[in-house]
């Protein structure tokens, strides 16, 4: 388990990082929290030649407020994302999510934009900025552009970022009145991969009717699965038991795909999906209401 | 009355080296000039190797040398059988052991088939991807009954079979006992183990001195004069010619025994060749298919009983995975056979087995060696049968005991050791009273239960019981000296990972020579310190080497007071051993400290005369003429999600009897690791093997070992009844905790999801599997 020959790079600034991404393109790999980089290198299944480390990149680390959004840098650590009062307030989602990444080791060098990268399908963090409707910013040397987080994660282990160019920003917006979140998993044991798990946020008008809503799902299929269809149903809807019930299925038999491994058969997984939805549902909602609603 | 040591709650004399770094572990011994191995192991679980190139590796720069099977000559050989098969009628028996390079054919993914020497490991596994391979994949012998068809694809052709054994063995007329039963039931059990996941993986370092012509050897092995005998004649060196060291090793629980592993042969014979010290260090991705496994065996299992449950006899005919080969002869399968007659007075006892060859890693005992899988089925059996005949679960238990009067109790089945299983002794019941006492048991199920399954709850409970055949022989030795410091030397020749024997051992001389034990210096694992023995297994420590250093410090503190009485022209009986001195009773200021004692017993005038020794010091052996068996009971309390079908273990007790204890807070940590790796047995791990023979989950991401979060704190209790085997009266202890957990599992869980009608006849278990079974699915 050692790693195959490789050219180490470790630039301190964004721009001579963009450099050498442009000299070595599509055979450099960029290094952010390295944990699951190193170990897939040790197993020699990834091979780079050259290694573009971000670890001195200290401008790509930050949680800054800028307006209504927040602003968080690729760099930033996953212990940062927990424990900031800037990302507790913008985002409770986040919050809440955050312990189930991993174990607290990891999640000390592990980055946001290193997890978002590396685009993996039972991952918490993409499912969570398809949830909040995240806006991903990448640069090559030339300059930089803007994705949703819709249009980010292109498949298993697979983004729309080319070969140029690096992710290096994550502009949350902020939640509208009357949203409620949840965030739930089932894993074997924690800090495990999740067997299933739900991303939801519901955002409730004066009435206490459904505004919007998002249920964003992990390892169910080759991404973050956005359940669009099962989040129609509740749109202008009193939430009720039977809407939730109507979700439930929908989602678990329908809108995901998931592919069932060793922990966990597809039918298990499914299954699960559906409790998770009626629970992490019902917690949405009734956290909607708590923010000053009749 | 001098300080008591023996018996007490004394921490660790190693903890201070071992939590500061200082230990010595394989791994870092660092030699000049030293190289490193790697190997190429073979992908495929079966396959013929049709050719090999490693012109391309050998121009790699660092590379210094490459070997497969055909270059090493006469040192090619399979290994040792380590143990022989037992003298049973009618035995049918297949010898197959590994071989240091697979030669022609691979029977398992993992098996070794090149071995690269470079300058470091980074180089030797850069020059592992240059070797080429050709291999012609054959269809893999994965499951244990296909693989026994008359059609099946062979592993080893010559034998025609892929049976690896056939064994009888009976006790009383099963057929005759089942005609008056009131209940026969009939089930079929599977039951998978796992690996032992030390947390060192295995390592070994040798180093040839061509000048004085010795071989040093460091070995992650429980065994290390056993392989030192074996290592100095297959290099055709003396004994004395071979050092073999065993330092601290990370947790062995079985695999590390005495494999002579494919690894361990090579590298030392490497050494010599290459005249460099070359070390080879098991990463975990080969640990995971290269070190040993315990795995599955599919039982048929019947049991009959009268109507007020009394067991009347048991039938099982089972199946058993031995892997690709079986050095380890049939030392799992038989301690299965045994353990189904558990803790119980069974007459009529009719059991058979098939051990099979697989194309998969070789299966020697781990932690419980197969008595985890006798257990679940007798424990089944009996919750089956007590559910049938509308018995509470611990009565029937109960009324099956073997009696205290019963006791020395002959199974006359033959065990792992070759001998009659007899139990040496046992109290059966104190021990499930007890049990039962403190976890509550009448008050959970007659109140808090039904008060819980009201609230929608399903909170469950298990007691299960079991046996362990523990402390066989053949022997240990020990040397106790004092030194002229004062502090006392031990040395003895088992290996030591991590029990503790540096702090139990030297309370057992402490207790006889009134020192204190941190003035007590324990070396193990060193064939230069001890030249005999046989190791560490069997959960045998304590018993075999522990008896041996108690005999060896008797007869110093004989010498003691034979040097002292001459030395103060006192009698005997008037001197008294306290805190390193020795003392003539009520003359305060006549006293003499060991240390100079010992320099008095070593003069540098005038003679030892003859029938005398040197020095206050001795060496003994002991060899008991059988095991002693211990026991125990284990319950549990454990929530179970019905959705999600999570668990949540909330009480987890374990009453136990391994005779008397040296030191109960070294025996409660056995305890409790033992217990920490059955729940990882009966919940959480399972070797995942696809119908290639490809094990799917070789990481610990994907092997899911229970972690602290998992396990729950675990409370003790502990009986004492003591071994007739052994002048301390210890029995082992170190299987204790992981034998039963998987009944106990399979007991509670349904017992919490007792409002669905299932039954749980396999383990492990995970959420998954649990859901598929009250699902019907």
């Amino acid at each position: 388990m050692k790693p195959a020959p490789f050219e180490y790079h470790v630039p301190d600034s964004l721009e001579q990082a963009l450099a050498l991404l442009k000299e070595h393109g599509g055979d450099a790999k960029l290094l952010a929290g390295g944990q699951s980089l190193v170990p897939a290198m040790n197993f020699r299944v990834v091979q780079p030649g050259v290694l573009i480390d971000l670890n001195r990149v200290s401008e790509l680390a930050y949680v800054r407020q800028d307006g209504e959004n927040l602003r968080i840098g690729a760099m930033t650590r996953e212990r940062t994302l927990e424990i900031d009062p800037l990302v507790a307030k913008q985002s409770p989602l986040l919050e809440e999510a955050m312990p189930h990444v991993a174990h607290p080791q990891i999640r000390n060098r592990g980055t946001l934009g290193g997890s978002l990268a590396n685009a993996d399908p039972a991952a918490e963090l993409p499912v969570i900025m398809l949830a909040l409707g995240a806006r991903l910013k990448a640069r090559n040397v030339s300059g930089e552009r803007w994705m949703e987080a819709h249009d980010f994660f292109s498949g298993m282990f697979t983004t729309a970022l080319a070969p140029d160019e690096i992710l290096v920003e994550i502009e949350l917006p902020p939640d509208l009145p009357h949203t409620g979140w949840s965030f739930m998993e089932v894993a074997p044991r924690a800090g495990d991969y999740a067997l299933m798990g739900v991303a939801a946020q519901v955002t409730l008008d004066e009435n206490g009717r459904c505004r919007q809503a998002r249920l964003v799902y992990l390892n169910a299929g080759d991404g973050p699965v956005d359940a669009k269809e099962a989040a129609k149903i509740l749109g202008g809807e009193m939430p009720n038991d039977d809407v939730i019930e109507a979700m439930a299925e929908l989602v678990s038999r329908k809108e995901i795909n998931p592919f069932g491994n060793i922990h966990a058969s597809s039918d298990f997984q499914r299954h699960l999906a559906g409790v998770l939805t009626r629970k992490a549902l019902k917690q949405a909602i009734e956290r909607a209401g708590e923010d000053g609603l009749q | 009355m001098a300080t008591r040591y023996f018996g007490e709650r004394i921490k660790r004399n190693e903890d201070p080296r071992l939590l500061t770094g200082q230990g010595l572990y394989v791994d870092d011994v660092d030699l000049p000039n030293m190289l490193h191995a790697a190997f190429v192991r073979s992908p495929y679980a079966h396959a013929k190797i049709n050719s090999i190139d490693v012109s391309q590796a050998l121009q790699r720069e660092g590379v210094a040398a490459i070997y497969t099977a055909n270059d090493l000559g006469d040192y090619w050989k399979p290994g040792p059988l380590l143990v022989s098969p037992p003298p049973v009628k009618d035995i049918v028996f297949n010898e197959k052991t590994q071989v240091p390079l697979a030669k022609d054919k691979v029977k398992f993914a993992g098996e070794p088939i090149v071995m690269v020497l470079a300058e470091s490991r980074y180089i030797a596994e850069d020059a592992l991807a240059d070797i080429r391979i050709d291999y012609e994949p054959l269809e893999a012998v994965v499951d244990l009954e296909k693989a026994i068809q008359p059609d099946s694809t062979l592993i080893h052709e010559e034998i025609g079979s892929n049976i690896a054994a056939h064994v009888v063995q009976t006790k009383g007329d099963y057929d005759a006992a089942k005609k008056d039963a009131a209940l026969v039931i009939k089930r079929r059990f599977s039951y998978e183990h796992g690996c032992a996941a030390a947390i060192e993986n295995r390592g070994i370092v040798a180093e040839w001195d061509s000048r004085a012509g010795r071989l040093t050897v460091w070995d992650t092995t429980q065994a290390p004069v056993v392989i030192r005998n074996g290592l100095a004649n297959m290099l055709g060196l003396s004994e004395r010619q071979v050092r073999v060291i065993a330092p601290f090793i990370g947790g062995g629980f079985g695999p590390k025994i005495m494999m002579f592993y494919q690894e361990e042969v090579l590298v030392p014979w490497v050494a010599m060749k290459l005249n460099r010290p070359v070390k080879w260090i098991e990463d975990r991705a080969e640990n995971f298919v290269a070190t040993t496994h315990e795995r599955g065996q599919i039982h048929d299992a019947e049991i009959a009983l009268d109507k007020d449950g009394r067991i009347l006899g048991v039938h099982d005919v089972f199946l058993h995975d031995t892997g690709a080969y079986a050095p380890y002869g049939l030392t799992v399968a038989l301690n299965s056979q045994a353990n189904v007659l558990g803790l119980y007075d069974i007459q009529n006892y009719y059991s058979e087995f098939t051990a099979v060859f697989t194309n998969k890693t070789i299966v020697t005992p781990y932690r419980g060696a197969g008595r985890q899988h006798g257990v679940f089925v007798i424990e089944r059996l009996l919750d089956l049968a007590a559910k049938e005949l509308k018995i509470d679960r611990a009565e029937i238990r109960r009324r099956n005991f073997i009696q205290p009067d019963q006791f020395p109790y002959n199974n006359e089945i033959i065990y792992q050791d070759f001998a009659p299983l007899v139990y040496d002794s046992g109290n059966y019941e104190p021990l499930l009273d007890e049990t039962l006492e403190r976890i509550g048991y009448h008050k959970f199920v007659n109140e808090t239960q039904p008060k819980l399954r009201a609230e929608g709850k399903h909170v469950g409970i298990g007691i299960v019981a079991y046996v362990e055949g523990t402390g066989i022989g053949p022997y240990e030795g020990a040397k106790v000296q004092v030194m002229s410091s004062g502090r006392v030397s031990v040395v003895t020749g088992v290996g030591t990972q991590g029990q503790g024997h540096f702090t139990s051992f030297a309370q057992i001389v402490a207790e006889q020579l009134s020192v204190d034990v941190n003035m007590i210096d324990v070396v193990t694992g060193d064939t230069d310190q001890f030249y005999w023995g046989a190791g560490t297994f069997a959960s045998r420590g304590a018993v075999v080497a522990g008896n041996a250093i108690n005999e060896a410090a008797k007869v110093v503190r004989k010498k003691i007071l034979k040097l002292a009485s001459e030395h103060f022209n006192a009698p005997e009986d008037e001197l008294e051993l306290a805190d390193g001195m020795v003392k003539v009773q009520d003359l305060p200021r006549m006293s003499i400290s060991l240390g100079e004692l010992a320099g008095k017993a070593n003069p540098m005038r005038g003679a030892v005369k003859p029938g005398t020794e040197p020095g206050l010091e001795a060496t003994s052996y002991f060899g008991p003429e059988r095991g002693a068996t211990a026991s125990g009971i284990h319950a549990m309390i454990v929530e179970v999600n019905p959705e999600t079908l999570q668990i949540h273990i909330q009480k987890y007790l374990v009453v136990h009897d391994c005779g008397k204890v040296i030191n109960p807070l070294i025996l409660d940590g056995q305890i409790h690791g033992g217990v920490a790796q059955g729940i990882g047995n009966a919940f959480y791990e399972r070797l995942a093997y696809d119908e290639n023979g490809q094990l799917l989950n070789g990481t610990f991401m994907d092997y899911h070992l229970p972690t602290s979060l998992d396990v729950p704190r675990i409370e003790t209790g502990h009986g004492v009844t003591l071994s007739p085997l052994n002048p301390m009266g210890v029995k082992g202890a170190g299987e204790a905790g992981a034998i039963p957990v998987g009944p106990l599992f399979a007991q509670a869980l349904e017992d919490a999801l007792h409002d669905v009608d299932f039954e749980i006849l396999e383990i492990p278990l995970n959420s998954n599997r649990l859901w598929e079974l009250v699902s019907g699915k």
